[in-house]
């Protein structure tokens, strides 16, 4: 045990095995109960299967003011805060992941400067606040290589970087590579995913925003993990049309790309919105302090790039197409610049331990 | 944590129903009173973060049912009921209010649904009660959250940190409760009272009349709250006790429990897999007795009787892996001798002790699931089962001392909760419900979550005749 977050860490799970009063809220406890003692690893993989729905919390006979003081949302907070940095890559910007919400938000406010001011400059006024409609209108405001390059670029980035952070954390946290081939596995996992089984909290939800039960928070991420997945499909169709159908943006309403996308920046943005909301009334005492500026950041990110696109959509006909179409592009580019080095992270490491979970409750071993 | 929503109770008026406790059996008879239109007022002492009592301890609740549901795995029925009562008590019970009891826990894990209560599905840690017993989903902290919540909704006035002092009882008439709120004294008036505020096992001085200075080394497995003040309060008052004073729950716990509030996690399960020694590095039972669920219950006095209330359980490394995990770890060493020195015992005599058992044990097919009848021979005391030398270091060791659950010492009731006085006679508005009162159904032993059906039935009758009682009441004047 290096830090002291670990060692809390540690000291609490020991003193949840003795209890085990908590079994029925989530798939930490269960894990838990597999195990007599606890390595490093062991505590790395239950802070990342923890959904932080907090049921643990409120009830627990040992939370503060009991001299045990146990917050097993806190401890594991803090510790899946620090294997975000461990694990992600390349390690050389894990410094990223100190003051995560602050740095996130001057990457997005940078990346829309550096988009806005980039496009003033080589484009020059006319175009930047000019009405263009028809095909290939937003491309005569910001060109079609400039939009291609640099997100497919950084999209590989991203994806290695993200396949990368995830091994490190499987073999961190003992897992075996071939393990990762069981495909019952993957299934249970995609299907707890899919449900987001653990927001349940055993049945009524979790705890947000304070100790009553409720499945609001369920369905506000709901919201943002379906409405994400439709934004993407959209962005692919529309790739799709524009690379082999010589079909350049921008599409008529009823098209499968910006229904896809309006649907989907609507889910968004009610979800991001409501779990902004959620986060600004919560109860903070089961909360990780640090982790909470990097919750904020990456939500609050979600939430203006989808109601930045919503905008493009409602006024790609006007003169300030140009404008927002540069401010969601900036936002984009700061999403994606800032996705392995903040909250997204918790999507790619939560599957794999729910891939964990699933493997070791089939064999009743750890 | 939100802050107390209830606004301060009218203490001017004079209540319907005034419900002394915050624990299961009190949010019991609150709920239902006000569930019959009475206008209620409940005093907890504790802070809002310690509120329920012994019942923020307890895991699960044992109820009559006919048949299984999503959470029992199967009927459990009046007569099985009562002869595990009668088996636990060794008859040590009424048999009018047993079966009453019994009767009217008939499904109530339904009204416990209505009122906030998640149970969880049969998991592997209760896989043993999973037939009797209905296991609430984050235990009985999350139990009593739901129930507060409840009651506040339903219009319960609630007041946290009021201790009830003393009450104003003429001839068996109850009038007034002298409380003490964060320091200032007042007084709650109501036509009918409820008392279910606990048993005194918090009350270590009232603990040393009965069981003498050894008191002083006891912890305390539950609430600090529980000093036993109405029980007091009513029996200078002339109710009729019932229930052994000599008697508690008591059983061995990690010596370095805290001295209040260490619950559930502070049990060993150990024993039966090592040798138990005390301060002069001695056995003094059998430490394979039986199984340990069936034997947990009487090493809380068999340590107390040792010198200086406590004891060491020793193991060697073959067993360490053999019983639930504690939240303690067990103190090592590679020799015997090493250990006699962490543990300040007489290395000369724990070696001799160790020896002599090691020496009494006999090959044999050790099974911790089974009676393997792995036994001693020629020792005193013997060990029975699963006698093992403690020869393959490390060497562990855990100290022991009486940790006490709940006393016997009651209130004696009638079928409507009443209290009854020494001329035999209820006291007319004056009820009784959980541990106050359990010693009429439970004079000895304990059966699991069987408290908290005494607390759920006796509560939501005190609830109920309560009310009945202030209707009347007031259609006669």
């Amino acid at each position: 045990m290096s830090s002291s977050v670990l060692k809390e860490a540690d000291r609490v799970m020991t003193i949840c095995n003795a209890c085990r009063y908590c079994e029925g809220f989530c798939a930490v406890f269960p894990a838990m109960e597999l195990r007599r003692t606890f390595t490093a690893a062991d505590l790395k993989y239950f802070a990342n299967l923890c959904h932080n729905c907090r049921g643990c919390y409120y009830a627990c006979q040992y939370a503060p003011p009991h001299e045990f003081g146990l917050n097993v949302p806190k401890a594991l907070g803090e510790l899946r805060l620090e294997t975000y940095a461990q694990f992600s890559w390349p390690s050389a910007l894990k410094g990223m992941f100190l003051n995560n919400g602050l740095v996130v938000g001057l990457v997005a406010a940078l990346s829309v400067a550096v988009v806005v001011l980039l496009t003033l400059l080589f484009k020059g006024h006319a175009a930047f606040f000019g009405t263009h409609t028809g095909a290939g209108a937003f491309y005569r405001v910001v060109p079609y290589a400039a939009i291609l390059l640099p997100f497919t670029a950084l999209g590989g980035f991203i994806l290695v970087s993200l396949w990368k952070g995830m091994m490190n954390l499987w073999r961190e946290t003992g897992g075996k590579p071939l393990d990762l081939r069981d495909l019952a596995a993957h299934r249970q996992a995609v299907w707890d995913v899919l449900r987001l089984r653990y927001l349940e909290g055993g049945g009524e939800g979790c705890n947000y925003p304070d100790e009553r039960f409720s499945m609001v928070r369920r369905y506000f991420h709901h919201a943002v993990f379906y409405g994400f997945m439709l934004c993407l499909a959209s962005t692919s169709i529309a790739f799709f049309y524009d690379h082999f159908l010589g079909r350049p943006a921008p599409y008529p309403f009823w098209s499968w790309p910006v229904v896809l996308g309006t649907v989907g920046g609507l889910a968004l943005l009610a979800g991001s919105g409501g779990m902004l909301y959620l986060k600004k009334h919560m109860d903070r005492a089961p909360a990780s302090p640090e982790g909470f500026g990097m919750d904020i950041a990456f939500t609050a990110l979600l939430f203006l790039t989808s109601l930045t696109g919503m905008l493009v959509l409602m006024f790609r006909e006007t003169a300030a197409m140009g404008t927002l179409l540069t401010v969601h592009l900036g936002f984009v580019l700061g999403l994606f610049v800032s996705m392995p080095y903040g909250k997204f992270l918790h999507a790619v490491y939560r599957y794999a331990a729910l891939v964990r979970n699933a493997l070791e409750q089939k064999r009743g071993n750890a | 944590m939100r802050s107390e929503i209830c606004s301060a109770p009218d203490l001017s008026r004079v209540y319907h129903v005034l419900v002394v406790g915050g624990g299961n059996a009190a949010l019991c008879a609150a709920m239902t009173a006000r569930e019959a239109g009475a206008s209620v007022l409940l005093l907890e002492s504790s802070p809002r973060e310690f509120r329920g009592g012994n019942s923020r301890h307890t895991r699960n609740l044992r109820y009559f049912h006919d048949s299984g549901n999503r959470h029992l795995t199967g009927p459990y029925l009046e007569d099985e009921f009562w002869n595990d009562l009668l088996l636990v008590t060794k008859g040590q019970t009424n048999e009018e209010l047993g079966r009453y009891a019994i009767r009217e826990s008939k499904n109530i894990g339904l009204w416990m649904e209505q009122h906030g209560c998640r149970f969880q599905p049969a998991m592997r840690g209760t896989l043993h009660l999973a037939r009797t017993n209905a296991f609430f989903l984050g235990g009985g902290k999350a139990l009593m959250n739901a129930y507060y919540a409840c009651a506040e909704r339903l219009g319960v006035e609630i007041l946290y940190e009021a201790t009830a002092e003393d009450l104003e009882i003429r001839e068996g008439f109850f009038t007034s409760a002298a409380f003490d709120h964060r320091g200032v004294r007042r007084t709650a008036r109501a036509r009918a009272v409820v008392l279910a505020s606990g048993g005194y096992q918090a009350n270590l001085d009232w603990l040393k009349q009965s069981w003498g200075p050894p008191a002083e080394n006891f912890i305390i497995r539950g609430t600090p709250y529980d000093k036993g003040r109405m029980l007091r309060v009513m029996l200078d008052q002339g109710a009729q006790p019932v229930g052994d004073p000599r008697q508690g729950h008591a059983v061995a716990i990690d010596a370095r429990a805290p001295k209040f509030d260490g619950g559930i996690v502070t049990r060993l399960d150990c024993v039966p897999f090592g040798i138990v020694v005390n301060r002069d590095a001695r056995r003094f039972y059998d430490e394979g007795e039986e199984f340990w669920p069936k034997r947990y219950a009487i090493w809380g006095r068999l340590v107390a009787q040792q010198p200086d209330q406590i004891g060491y359980c020793l193991i060697d490394s073959k067993s360490i892996d053999l019983f639930m995990p504690s939240v303690f770890p067990p103190i090592e060493a590679g020799t015997i001798r090493d250990l006699a020195a962490r543990l300040k015992l007489d290395p000369v005599a724990l070696g001799d002790t160790v020896q002599a058992f090691n020496a009494a044990t006999r090959p044999g097919s050790f099974d911790p699931a089974a009676l393997d009848g792995c036994a001693t021979e020629g020792i005193e005391p013997p060990k029975s089962h699963w006698a093992r030398p403690l020869d393959t270091p490390p060497f562990y060791a855990y100290p022991l001392r009486p940790g006490i659950t709940f006393t016997y010492l009651s209130l004696t009731v009638n079928r409507q909760g009443q209290v009854i006085m020494q001329d035999g006679a209820p006291a007319e508005n004056i009820f009784a419900a959980g541990e106050i009162m359990s010693g009429n159904i439970l004079g000895q032993g304990y059966m699991a979550g069987f408290g908290m059906t005494i607390g759920t039935v006796f509560g939501r009758i005190a609830g109920k005749e309560s009310v009945r009682y202030v209707v009347e009441r007031l259609k006669r004047s």
